[in-house]
């Protein structure tokens, strides 16, 4: 693992914000981190860079711990946390140059990064001057400038167009699959992050509701019977009083809990038996933002 | 803009004498070259007690402000580097100004002084040499902001407004100043009181004799005020990095 930690648990006052968090992050993945604003978020991220300090819990990064091993563990991450941090009396080049002296890097690496996000032609401009979408590429760049083999990403892609949204998604994808880095990325857009991860953590209330693998978190969803028909209310006392469990009347639409094809039959016979039209009937699976909704609502 | 303030303080306030003298000289051309060069520095003299820590109390703002304003504390503390050289390095820039502003200071004073005495001959500037004697006095002023200087820092780096720092530098300017005034037994012990101190003892102690017709005036540089001064800075230095240490970056 990547990154392992233990019942991590913070608080600010007397609100606690992370409640007993254990995440697994493996070698390799891009792990998006989920909730709405203000789950815990960005504090743990902080508790993973060693900005807060966690009051119980433990957090190994690289299998190594981090409060005795900071700056031998910060050598290897890159980070982008909430809005980038930038000076804007300094130009976009100049910003990164700053960095690179900082960590003894060759300057050569901030042409690539320039390049690489795109922000060549803009360099030489005040990064005060730079849209909020320029100074959150540049502050992607200065994440990378290092060469990291983790990169831990606060909201990436906030303030970014669709087009820039989709060139930091490739951009991430490209540096897991040719390169071997893992990826933390936090987020409170399930859409956004089903694109790219491979692995899913969904924190709420400061509490990690799930974590797993993609597949594993739509597994979670189970299968529906929708049904489409002339009367939906009726209809659906008529299922409730025949000892079907209804679940949701939207629009003259059913949807009841998925058994079988048999089950599927018999429900349509029912049905019309009764009188009533159905237009149409099937098997259908929640999407994966219904099924954020309902883990971060019922917790 | 910590940098170009020591640079341009004293520019502005040299220059502003420099023109002084060279308009409206007054029967400066009377005096001989010590005294005149003690009415030159006399203006800088008097208003170091108070522009010193207003200057410092605006530099140590100015070296913290640039990341409260980047928001970039939270990036410097994620780097590989280790929170004693953030906070050091931070701190020993701080100094660096206000030695760079000092050392001008003295340049401008020395340069602009034989400059009229080569503009406006009559003013005999070329009579005496105070170079030794100045760069004592401006070594003294050094030591003596150095606790100033911390405190400014450390609270320069703990809040990011500018009004916190500077409120409680003025308040406690004044309350030093006029601790001096009033000759307050123990004013030695306030940092901000220590340039006005500082000069004031320049009056009163610069022992003058006489070698070859010409006073020599010394500079007793290790007065109360310094020690105070010394112990104050490394105390509150170390304090701050503790406090750094331990502080959550939020």
């Amino acid at each position: 693992m990547v990154i392992r930690t233990d019942r991590l648990s913070f608080h600010f006052g007397d609100q606690q914000v992370v409640k007993a968090v254990s995440l697994e992050v493996p070698q390799g993945s891009i792990y998006g981190f989920l909730g709405p604003n203000g789950a815990g978020k960005t504090t743990t991220i902080k508790l993973l860079l060693n900005l807060l300090h966690a009051e119980n819990g433990t957090i190994q990064i690289f299998d190594k711990d981090l409060q005795t091993n900071r700056i031998e563990i910060l050598s290897q991450i890159g980070s982008l946390i909430e809005q980038p941090a930038i000076y804007g009396h300094l130009t976009g080049k100049e910003n990164l140059c700053n960095r690179a002296l900082l960590l003894q890097v060759p300057a050569e690496r901030v042409d690539e990064m320039l390049e690489l996000v795109r922000l060549k032609a803009a360099a030489n401009k005040k990064a005060s001057q730079y849209s909020l979408g320029m100074k959150q590429r540049l502050g992607i760049a200065l994440a990378l400038l290092s060469d990291p083999k983790l990169i831990i990403l606060d909201e990436p892609t906030n303030g970014l167009d669709p087009n820039g949204i989709i060139e930091v998604r490739q951009l991430l994808l490209r540096l897991v699959k040719e390169q071997g880095k893992t990826v933390f990325v936090s987020s409170h857009l399930l859409a956004e992050i089903e694109r790219m991860a491979t692995h899913v953590g969904i924190i709420n209330h400061g509490d990690l509701v799930f974590q797993g693998t993609i597949e594993e978190l739509s597994g979670l969803s189970k299968p529906l019977v929708q049904i489409e028909l002339d009367n939906g209310v009726d209809a659906a006392n008529l299922l409730n009083r025949s000892g079907y469990t209804v679940g949701e009347v939207r629009d003259n639409i059913i949807f009841l809990p998925y058994i079988s094809k048999e089950d599927t039959g018999k429900l349509n016979a029912l049905l019309n038996q009764n009188n009533y039209m159905v237009y149409s009937i099937g098997k259908v699976q929640k999407d994966l933002e219904n099924l954020f909704l309902d883990i971060t609502q019922n917790t | 803009m910590g940098f170009w303030s020591s640079v341009v303080f004293p520019l502005l306030i040299v220059g502003m004498i420099f023109i002084g003298f060279l308009t409206s000289p007054g029967n400066a051309a009377k005096l001989p070259g010590v005294a005149l060069w003690m009415i030159y520095i006399l203006p800088i003299s008097a208003i170091m007690n108070f522009l010193l820590p207003m200057y410092i109390i605006f530099t140590s703002y100015s070296v913290n402000a640039i990341e409260h304003k980047a928001d970039t504390w939270k990036t410097l503390f994620t780097l590989p580097i280790s929170k004693w050289a953030v906070y050091s390095a931070k701190y020993a820039f701080n100094v660096f100004l206000v030695l760079l502003c000092l050392i001008l200071f003295y340049l401008f004073i020395i340069g602009s002084g034989n400059l009229l005495g080569v503009l406006k001959p009559d003013l005999k500037f070329y009579d005496y040499h105070i170079e030794g004697y100045l760069a004592k006095v401006f070594a003294k002023l050094f030591l003596v902001s150095l606790g100033i200087t911390s405190l400014q820092f450390l609270m320069s780096l703990l809040w990011s407004d500018f009004l916190k720092p500077m409120g409680i530098g003025f308040v406690c300017t004044i309350a030093g100043l006029i601790s001096v005034g009033v000759n307050w037994q123990y004013n030695y012990y306030i940092p901000y009181a220590h340039p006005a101190l500082a000069m004031t003892g320049l009056r009163n102690n610069g022992k003058s004799a006489h070698s070859q017709g010409m006073p020599q005036f010394t500079v007793d540089m290790f007065t109360k005020e310094v020690y105070v001064s010394l112990i104050v800075a490394a105390a509150v230095f170390i304090l701050g990095f503790l406090i750094v240490q331990k502080k959550s970056v939020k």
